[in-house]
């Protein structure tokens, strides 16, 4: 009980409020050494101080009154809050595509929290529609949270729910999937799913936000649009992540599940497909195909499920110098599977070799993947490289390190035998490792040449 | 309908039958009489180098054109943490705006346009707001809480404005009345709008992020004349710390009006107190109309519940339009809509401001809520007729118009139009028992206002999670409080109380001679009356007309004055000393006295020369007014008399 009225003091402050019998939620006056606050007493953050008592004053705005100012509270009123967004019945449109929108949490589907004064995933699915009714006209849409982690929560357990959750309603025959979450780890999510649920003959959409829908400049509500439009209308049956082209509110990217990144830690346009380009564009209205090879959209429910991951897999990020301690100490620690995040075109010292030699003697099979994030592994230029493979290392082409990291666990899952795990790691799925890298593959713009600069000025980054 | 109606005879009348006075001829009177009652809001933006939650540099700024790449946004509404919409959220979103950002690289960057969130705040922005708060005596917060303010207006690229409140209460004192104070927050301030033309408004960002403080008073002034003096009181105190930007928008205030049983209006950006009298004149009166509106439609139209607007697309063709607009919006292939206003003939053209009826009010909604730019409406109580009488007639017909009603005909892109009938149904339903919630926008006449947004309330205003609270220690409040200039409201009320004629103010405040006066009071009981006009007028006399050396200081007053009062010689004396002391102040009292050959003679000695100069007066007469030979007598003796006896007494043995 104590809790619900004291809600997040501790300490000094739950003192004082106890002592003048004021609860959170209380409109009060209270008397300090600085004069006189009114306003209503908030909920506290949690890991904050215990010196303060946070007020809504009339004017809406939040202060801290200093606990140790404090002679007085005088209890005049109480209204608890009710935070809610009308959770609608989404309406029904005959002749649009039904879509299931998949709740795992993450900043699409968030709202503030008092206690740890920040975001957390809480709105339902439903609630979303609440707040962008536009959809409304782009499908019939039905709504299931399976759970409500933080992005960087995700695990295992997680992905292998949300796979077998899939299938079942591709199996009942959805137009589409869609699945919001949080940002940090899309890109491993929508890696997993493309090696879990294969073959699929509808669109599955992994969509999130960069900017939380509590605010009125949230990407969110237009790229769940977009998410939406492309899970219902589009030809593409493949694994996507659909997050903004540019930072301006203009159009979405569709990336494949394994080739696509985060690049930036708070940018809106933060998604980028690694090496190739994005599979299409998607506005409002239309999607723009990018690529012309892409699985197409088929009538039948023949969707193939390998819900299959072990948590034997690990990624080592190396650094000059690095001591072969450190890959022992993995080797040791039971891995069945490493992947090096190499320099260069995939290279570590030889510092490292003992390490690698044990790894092999010990069934553990190590493969290589570049921090270059852009391009391929190459271990024949070099004889570092040609060492390496001797040893047992195998390069992985232009694999993204995370999708490599995924495909290992998700392959480990299956076979612990070095010689079955190598050529299943080398089986190109969707797009993971590609034959060629395209001219356009590689774009980082370089800011401050004139024609970048021109080109800045002219379109919206 | 009646086609005798004259608008502008209702125009006329209208204005009569709510009593409006122009500015000049308004007394007290008047505005007790339509209840005047007023509140500010002024922003001042702070003197630093760097904007208030980004390492840019404050208060470079660039043209329009000098931009270095452009973003487009969107707003739209979300919840307030208390769970509600905010009503000017839901407008906005109506709008369905596209917002571009022109940027420039040297000053914004990517937090100013929402992609980076917010560097620690400006910690010397944070002392100056925390300095005008302590000036303003203000309750200091324990602790600063970032909190994120609503705009969907589009001047803020991610919606809402960070903001904090530094101080709670306060007040300021006034010629005649104390002006309470509700707030002092630090914010950032917003972009600044290029252009607003149909569904695209640009802004640039260079001022976007600058640091600002504003100063929030209760609505507690009764006339316009204190709105001016208020605002200028506050703006003096802010440059009173020396760290406040001036010029050009530096100050810009927001100011909020309403009449009896009206509703507050917030005229948004007055850039110039010398505006604010007339501005809030006018909108008092315009609510004073709208009032009288709400009157007049329970008469002629009824129940509002009742009440219904209907309307009809108009085919083009069908009618013979000459109006250029109408002809363009024939051409652009627009939809046109006539709207029938039962109960509504008198309304339209009813009185609202000089120059303004109460037609421009929905005009001016459609115009920002429906995004149809204007001229968007015509209606059968123009002014100016712009289609035939037979027109008129045909869309009266059309709309089965009655005596008692009005119509409207809009146009504009056939999207935008569901949004244009709402707006007018909106606008007119609020008629009937309310003055609108909004925020109004001065015109370039200096006296009148146009509709801006919907009020918004306190529902938008949300904890920002992205900024730790701040903790305001005692002893941080007391260093900033050692620093604090004079304050201004204690000393006036100070020099008040001690009956220091007004004009000596600026001179003993500038100069920060209160304490003295104080000294000389206590130490020497000499009138502090006496001391300040001897400093507001002999002082700063001497100080316009005579050189001086580094000797002397204003403390040597008190010395002299002590002398004086140690010699009982009368303090008259003091000023003539002054001129010498002030050039030489090497000099001892005494010999001060000897260059101004000044004798020391009895107060009786001085009186029995009287009997003998009056004599000598009525010999010499030159005069056969009455006061004259007192003044005459006067002359004579005053010189001797001068430091030896009271004036004052001497005059009234002379006379």
């Amino acid at each position: 009980m104590s809790e619900d009225i004291f809600q997040g003091y501790k300490g000094k402050a739950l003192d004082v409020l106890k002592k003048y019998t004021a609860r959170v939620w209380a409109a009060v006056d209270v008397d300090t050494t600085r004069g006189l606050f009114q306003g209503t007493i908030l909920p506290r953050a949690e890991n904050t101080d215990d010196e303060h008592i946070v007020l809504k004053i009339i004017t809406g705005y939040n202060i801290g009154v200093d606990t140790n100012t404090i002679t007085d509270i005088r209890e005049t009123g109480y209204k608890k809050a009710n935070y809610q967004i009308p959770e609608k019945q989404f309406p029904v449109t005959k002749g649009l595509p039904y879509v299931k929108l998949f709740g795992t949490g993450g900043t699409i589907a968030s709202r503030l929290d008092y206690r740890t004064g920040a975001v957390i995933p809480a709105f339902s699915p439903g609630e979303l529609y609440g707040a962008v009714p536009e959809l409304a006209d782009i499908c019939n849409l039905d709504t299931e949270k399976i759970f409500a982690v933080f992005s960087e929560n995700m695990g295992p357990k997680q992905y292998i729910a949300l796979a077998h959750a899939i299938v079942k309603e591709i199996r009942n025959g959805i137009d589409g999937i869609v699945i919001g979450h949080g940002t940090d780890t899309l890109q491993h999510t929508a890696a997993v799913l493309s090696y879990m649920v294969q073959n699929s003959p509808v669109p599955i959409i992994l969509v999130g936000s960069q900017r939380s829908s509590d605010r009125p400049s949230s990407d969110a509500a237009l790229n769940l649009m977009h998410a939406m439009f492309t899970a219902g209308t589009s030809d593409i049956a493949e694994v996507l992540v659909c997050m903004f082209g540019p930072t301006s509110d203009e159009y979405g990217l569709l990336h494949r599940g394994t080739r696509v990144r985060k690049m930036h830690s708070s940018y809106r346009s933060t998604f980028r497909t690694i090496g190739d380009t994005p599979v299409a564009r998607v506005t409002r209205k239309s999607i723009i195909p990018i690529k012309e090879e892409y699985n197409h959209r088929r009538k039948d429910k023949n969707v193939e499920i390998y819900p299959f991951f072990s948590e034997k897999a690990t990624m080592l990020y190396y650094y000059p110098g690095m001591k072969p301690d450190v890959m022992f100490a993995m080797i040791n620690a039971g891995y069945k599977g490493i992947i090096i995040v190499g320099t260069g075109l995939g290279h570590v010292n030889k510092e490292l070799y003992p390490a690698i030699v044990k790894a092999k003697e010990e069934g553990v099979t190590v493969f290589m993947v570049v921090q270059t994030i852009w391009g391929y592994v190459h271990m024949f230029v070099y004889d570092t490289g040609r060492d390496m493979m001797a040893k047992g290392v195998v390069p992985l082409g232009n694999m993204l390190p995370e999708t490599a990291y995924i495909k290992l666990g998700w392959v480990l899952g299956q076979t612990e035998d070095p010689a079955k795990v190598k050529e299943m790691m080398l089986q190109p799925i969707c797009s993971d490792i590609t034959e060629r890298e395209p001219y356009n593959g590689y774009l980082v713009l370089q800011g401050g040449v004139p024609e970048v600069e021109d080109f800045i000025r002219k379109v919206h980054k | 309908m009646n086609q005798s109606f004259d608008p502008e005879q209702n125009y006329e009348q209208s204005r009569k039958a709510i009593g409006y006075v122009g500015r000049k001829e308004a007394t007290q009177a008047d505005y007790d009489r339509i209840g005047f009652m007023s509140g500010l809001e002024v922003h001042q933006q702070l003197l630093t180098a760097r904007k208030l939650f980004c390492r840019c540099p404050a208060g470079k700024f660039n043209s329009h054109d000098d931009f270095d790449a452009e973003i487009v946004r969107h707003m739209r509404p979300t919840l307030s943490e208390l769970g509600e919409y905010d009503g000017t959220a839901l407008m906005e979103f109506k709008t369905r705006k596209n917002i571009i950002y022109r940027i420039k690289n040297e000053t914004a960057c990517t937090y100013d346009v929402d992609d980076t969130p917010p560097f620690p705040i400006d910690p010397v922005a944070l002392n100056i707001a925390l300095e005008v708060s302590v000036l303003n005596k203000m309750n200091i917060v324990g602790e600063v809480h970032i909190t994120r303010k609503q705009y969907l207006d589009g001047s803020i690229p991610g919606g809402f404005q960070r903001t904090a409140i530094i101080g709670v209460g306060g007040k300021i004192q006034l010629k005649n009345k104390t002006i309470n104070l509700i707030q002092l927050s630090i914010e950032e301030d917003s972009s600044r709008e290029i252009s607003d033309v149909g569904h695209l408004r640009i802004y640039k960002t260079d001022r976007l992020g600058m640091p600002l403080i504003e100063t929030v008073t209760h609505p507690e002034f009764i006339n316009p004349d204190e709105v001016k003096e208020a605002a200028d009181y506050i703006r003096f105190l802010n440059r009173s710390t020396g760290k406040v930007r001036t010029g050009i928008g530096s100050t810009r205030a927001d100011v909020n009006v309403s009449c009896r049983g009206g509703t507050r209006v917030e005229i948004k950006g007055v850039a110039h107190t010398k505006w604010m009298p007339e501005l809030t004149h006018n909108e008092c009166f315009r609510q004073w109309a709208l009032v009288h509106i709400i009157k007049l439609l329970k008469e002629k139209a009824g129940d509002e519940k009742k009440w219904k607007m209907n309307s009809v697309k108009i085919n083009p063709e069908e009618f013979n339009f000459s109006y250029e607009p109408l002809q363009d919006a024939k051409k652009n292939k627009q939809e046109i809509i006539a709207i029938h206003l039962p109960g509504f003939r008198g309304i339209l053209s009813h009185f609202t401001q000089p120059k303004q009826m109460f037609a421009d009010e929905i005009s001016t909604r459609l115009k920002v809520i429906a995004c149809i730019e204007k001229p968007n409406i015509i209606h059968s109580e123009d002014l100016v007729k712009h289609i035939s009488d037979k027109e008129s007639e045909n869309i009266s017909k059309l709309l089965s118009c009655k005596k008692e009603d009005a119509w409207i005909v809009l146009w504009g892109p056939i999207e935008d139009i569901p949004t244009a009938i709402e707006t007018v149904e909106e606008r007119c339903r609020m008629a009937f028992n309310c003055i609108p919630n909004e925020t109004r926008k001065a015109l370039t006449d200096g006296g009148t206002t146009i509709f801006e947004r919907v009020l918004p309330g306190a529902d938008r205003m949300y904890p920002d999670t992205d900024s730790a609270p701040i903790p305001l220690k005692n002893e941080h409040i007391e260093a900033i409080r050692k620093q604090i200039p004079i304050d201004i409201f204690d000393r006036i009320q100070q020099l008040k109380a001690w009956n220091i004629p007004q004009g000596n103010y600026t001179y003993i405040l500038k100069k920060n001679l209160v304490p003295l006066i104080e000294k000389i009071n206590d130490e020497l009981k000499i009138s502090p009356r006496f001391t300040g006009t001897f400093l507001g007028h002999a002082m700063k006399f001497v100080e316009n007309n005579f050189d001086t050396t580094d000797d002397f200081s204003y403390e040597r007053i008190y010395d002299l004055f002590k002398f004086l009062k140690e010699r009982k010689m009368d303090l008259n004396i003091a000023r003539k000393m002054l001129i010498e002391y002030y050039q030489h102040p090497k000099l001892d009292f005494d010999s001060v006295l000897t260059y101004i050959k000044f004798k020391p003679v009895s107060p009786k000695e001085i009186k029995e020369k009287i009997p003998f100069l009056k004599e000598k007066f009525k010999q010499i007469k030159f005069s056969k007014k009455p006061e004259v030979d007192g003044k005459w007598i006067m002359g004579q003796v005053s010189s001797i008399a001068l430091g030896n006896m009271n004036l004052a007494e001497l005059k009234s043995e002379v006379t």
